[in-house]
């Protein structure tokens, strides 16, 4: 008896799985087919399930119409950037914030704790002013500079270095470290948890940020995918299969790599809430 | 001790430390909010130039409907979201809790949309909405359903676009749940069962008290999210749509002042106007987490 009710409590429970299961995955393949079908197919009713000739010529139609190599690029780019400047910046300063005291420094690190309490729309205008006066509007650089220091990383951090015994601190002192050494040889290694935590989660910001993107950049050439994909839907407004064939040449890099690393992704945004 | 305060030494040590990031977020972030601050009181007279004006963009605010109009999609959106969109992420978090088959595979589907573009996630559901050939209206057909305008009645739209952020959301706030519920200790719901407590009140009495930080959070979060909703009606409701009115939010009135009307000063007034009731909701919530948020 108690097989019987385990059994059919785990049904119930998988059938609400699935249902859900099918509510997510059902777009995506939707996405897919419709990518495959002519215009004409694609209005038909009923919808055919499967394209009656798979017109792949979608994709290069696509791919030829907007610049979709700089669109990676311009993708790549700002995450890489964003990923090594606020991981950096923000593992020296919170190393800084959870283990050194200095003058000023419940000042400056309210500062930065401050400006995560705020819309981030607050600081777009003057930042769009700061670029456009530097002459960097439609360029890499301007992508990647809101995000080259994170305060988000810099609070996230500070609670993983908080969590390391000071005793390993001290037995590097005593072995003549100097203070860089023990922060980049001792401390960082033991915060790869929180490292790993914070490159995903600037990465996953990064490139799902629209509006940013859609402000700095105009030029087709140096916009994100993000941005890219709106303008492609500006072009194409009802063409469904080659805007779905565009949104699938965006999104398929970024699937993949979830799927390859869906590990680090998930225990990457775990660690972004399990700490506050 | 020794360490924490081994002298000057480690003062400048610390300072050479902070300085990327204290600089970063005081050019960023700091002088920024006061520059939009300033904004909000002045009118722009081309690049860069501002005149003071004083009240004359709250004034205006408050005259306009469209704001008004603007605070209450947001907040509709806000609340919808995050009802819907907290408790099917709790309820799918304690399903994959249990020890099923499949549980990785699940988690994976589930999280998909988090990993994906907005631009593209909008651009699939505009398509599954459409009105004439959607895939939903199709489906809706076979029960006999009339087709929905989903993203052009305006009362219709609003729910539409709650639906695509409640999507994109469940995966991101079930992982932090999960996370959550793996860290109450098996004894708890060991002695639960002692009592005689069944699933329910182990539901009640154990999880939810347990998790109850982890939902805060996620809660907050949440909020502080819908809030701040854009892409979805920047991509799924074009300007000339009947469903505007009904749907764009405080940032997308402000994204529309500022960057394609070019009215800086009254986009920053808007929002101003988001950040008081930002800071207004969080603190309601704070006051009210001590009611419910049990903390060890």
């Amino acid at each position: 008896m108690q097989f019987k009710t385990s059994t059919k409590k785990h049904l119930a429970v998988h059938a609400a799985l699935i249902l859900g299961a099918v509510t997510m995955l059902v777009p995506f393949l939707w996405m897919v087919i419709t990518s495959l079908k002519t215009l004409a197919e694609s209005t038909m009713v009923p919808p055919t399930l499967w394209p009656e000739t798979l017109q792949w010529s979608n994709y290069a139609d696509v791919w030829n119409s907007l610049p979709f190599a700089a669109f990676y690029a311009n993708t790549f780019g700002m995450i890489l950037f964003r990923v090594i400047g606020s991981v950096f910046f923000s593992a020296t300063a919170a190393y800084a914030f959870a283990r050194i005291e200095f003058p000023g420094r419940n000042v400056l690190f309210g500062l930065v704790l401050v400006t995560m309490m705020i819309p981030g729309q607050l600081f777009l205008i003057p930042q769009y002013e700061i670029v456009a006066r530097l002459g960097a509007v439609d360029s890499l650089f301007a992508l990647v500079l809101p995000g080259i220091v994170s305060a988000f990383g810099t609070f996230l951090l500070r609670q993983f270095f908080l969590g390391i015994p000071k005793e390993l601190e001290e037995a590097a002192v005593l072995d003549g470290c100097s203070r860089w050494q023990i922060f980049w040889h001792v401390m960082l290694p033991l915060t790869r948890s929180g490292l790993i935590a914070l490159s995903i989660f600037t990465a996953l910001f990064a490139w799902k940020d629209l509006m940013w993107p859609l402000i700095v950049n105009t030029s087709l050439d140096k916009m994100p995918l993000a941005s890219g994909l709106a303008s492609l839907q500006g072009q194409y407004s009802t063409n469904f299969p080659q805007l779905m064939a565009g949104s699938m040449i965006a999104i398929w890099p970024m699937l993949i790599l979830f799927v390859l690393f869906q590990k680090q992704f998930i225990q990457g945004v775990a660690g972004t809430g399990s700490k506050n | 001790m020794i360490f924490v305060n081994a002298g000057k030494k480690d003062w400048a040590f610390a300072y050479a430390m902070v300085a990327p990031t204290v600089l970063g977020v005081l050019i960023l972030n700091i002088y920024p909010l006061f520059k939009s601050c300033y904004l909000s009181f002045t009118e722009s007279k081309g690049f860069g130039i501002y005149k003071w004006t004083g009240l004359d963009n709250y004034v205006r605010l408050m005259e306009d409907p469209e704001v008004w109009q603007a605070v209450v999609n947001t907040l509709a959106y806000t609340v919808l979201s995050v009802v819907i969109g907290v408790f099917l992420s709790l309820v799918v978090a304690v399903l994959l809790n249990e020890k099923i088959r499949g549980r990785g595979l699940y988690r994976t589907i589930y999280f998909l949309p988090v990993v994906s573009a907005p631009a593209a996630v909008a651009m699939v559901w505009r398509w599954l909405y459409n009105a004439d050939a959607g895939l939903i209206n199709y489906l809706l057909s076979m029960f006999g359903i009339g087709a929905i305008h989903w993203l052009t009645d305006p009362r219709m739209a609003m729910i539409s676009i709650v639906i695509v952020g409640v999507w994109t959301m469940v995966g991101y706030n079930m992982v932090l749940l999960l996370a959550g519920l793996q860290e109450i200790p098996k004894t708890f719901y060991e002695a639960a069962e002692m009592d005689g407590a069944g699933p329910v009140q182990k539901f009640l009495h154990v999880t939810l008290p347990m998790i109850s930080p982890t939902l805060f959070f996620v809660v907050v979060t949440s909020v502080i999210g819908g809030l701040q909703v854009f892409d979805f009606i920047f991509m799924m409701i074009e300007p000339s749509n009947t469903a505007m009115a009904s749907t764009q939010s405080l940032v997308y009135l402000f994204y529309k002042q500022s960057f394609l009307m070019g009215d800086r000063s009254y986009g920053a007034a808007i929002v101003m106007l988001l950040l008081v009731i930002t800071l207004i909701i969080t603190a309601i919530q704070m006051k009210l987490q001590k009611r419910w948020v049990y903390y060890e």
